[in-house]
């Protein structure tokens, strides 16, 4: 595993968006969703949103990095309460 | 009455797709993670830099040129090479020995190498032993695609047309061929013109076929590498310097692992965005519908 250069912060990454996958999968099973329409101009389900939140996540970030000299965990907060928004309301 | 019995057994047959794709791409792309926010000078030496890199390739000016050269080619290749994939299909035999031989002279491009197919652009354009070269040259036209940025965009794309067209081209044949008789037979009843059976049957019933087309074109042609390198090895100056080749240029040829990783996954997070955009669009379209 050594060759993989691992850091704690990229490990943690790593496992979030394994427990979210299968945090996910688990809800799935327990209570399959049906296609819906939310504030976006789209049906989604749940995967969908999450998907459109993760990759939406990681452009804000993108975003701050470039266009900020905030503090990117200001970038994660902001994230975290959008993708509960998304996942809520989306 | 039969019902659907469902078989979750049925997943450990996508298991071996599951790891081999772990393998290809899931494993190398974590690492590209990981390498992302350190600095490495070899392998065993490596500083945690956070997200320096991703900072300094967001704000660095040559990539920005070569992300809109990119996004300039695709989109230009998408306008030719799906239009005239259509076209080709529509005029191709439908029966007998002559669509047959059709087909074969129309997928003779996509079975040529990459590098291949540059090399026989290079020496294609070229004015003293190139056929397409010498020809500009007759009919009195400078062309030079090693010094004129021009010159060398417009061979890149035509290369790229010559090379792709056929796979849209074949992709559309196959979906036409699916399309039912009764369906033109409706038509003729109708006493439909030729635009009318293309506007609402034909274009219609490929648009399947199509979204694969745009998908592995746009994919494809936002990757693109071996080609211009071959042909133009990204000049004349940067002119035909695309992504890929600034990647390589940084990864292998500066070996800035740190910034080329961070690099990659801006550029991997671009493509999935346009790939999601055009699945998502062209999948509600057909919805609303």
């Amino acid at each position: 595993m050594a060759w993989m250069s691992w850091t704690l912060p990229t490990a943690l990454f790593f496992i979030g968006i394994g427990v979210i996958l299968i945090g996910m999968t688990a809800w799935q099973i327990a209570s399959p969703c049906v296609e819906r329409r939310g504030f976006l101009p789209l049906d989604t389900t749940r995967g969908d949103r999450l998907f459109i939140g993760l990759l939406s996540s990681a452009f804000i970030h993108l975003a701050f990095i470039a266009l900020t000299d905030v503090n990117i965990a200001v970038a994660t907060a902001l994230c975290v309460i959008w993708m509960i928004i998304l996942m809520r309301w989306g | 009455m039969q019902t659907k019995v469902e078989n979750n057994k049925a997943w450990f047959l996508v298991l071996p797709v599951f790891i081999i794709v772990a393998f290809s791409a899931i494993i190398p792309l974590m690492t590209v993670v990981n390498y992302s926010v350190q600095d490495i000078f070899d392998q065993n030496t490596s500083y945690f830099v956070g997200v320096e890199w991703f900072k300094q390739v967001m704000l660095d000016s040559r990539l920005h040129d070569a992300l809109i050269r990119q996004f300039i080619f695709s989109f230009t290749i998408l306008l030719i090479e799906i239009p005239l994939g259509i076209g080709v299909a529509l005029m191709m035999p439908t029966k007998g020995r002559s669509a047959s031989l059709c087909l074969i002279l129309v997928a003779l491009p996509l079975l040529i190498p990459w590098n291949v197919v540059g090399t026989i652009w290079q020496i294609f354009g070229r004015e003293d032993i190139g056929l397409f070269g010498a020809f500009m040259s007759f009919i009195g036209v400078d062309y030079n695609y090693a010094s004129n940025p021009i010159d060398a965009w417009s061979t890149v794309v035509l290369m790229d047309v010559w090379h792709w067209t056929p796979l849209v081209a074949l992709l559309c044949y196959s979906g036409l061929r699916a399309i039912p008789e009764m369906y033109y037979q409706a038509a003729r009843i109708d006493r439909a013109s030729r635009w009318a059976v293309f506007r609402y049957i034909q274009l219609p019933k490929l648009t399947s076929v199509l979204i694969i087309g745009v998908l592995l074109r746009f994919m494809d042609s936002f990757m693109i590498y071996t080609e211009p390198f071959v042909l133009t090895g990204g000049g004349p100056g940067s002119s035909t310097t695309f992504l890929s080749q600034a990647l390589v240029q940084q990864a292998i040829g500066q070996f800035d692992l740190g910034p080329a990783a961070a690099f990659s996954l801006v550029y991997f997070l671009i493509i999935l965005l346009v790939c999601w955009v055009f699945y998502t669009t062209i999948m509600n379209n057909q919805k609303d519908k």
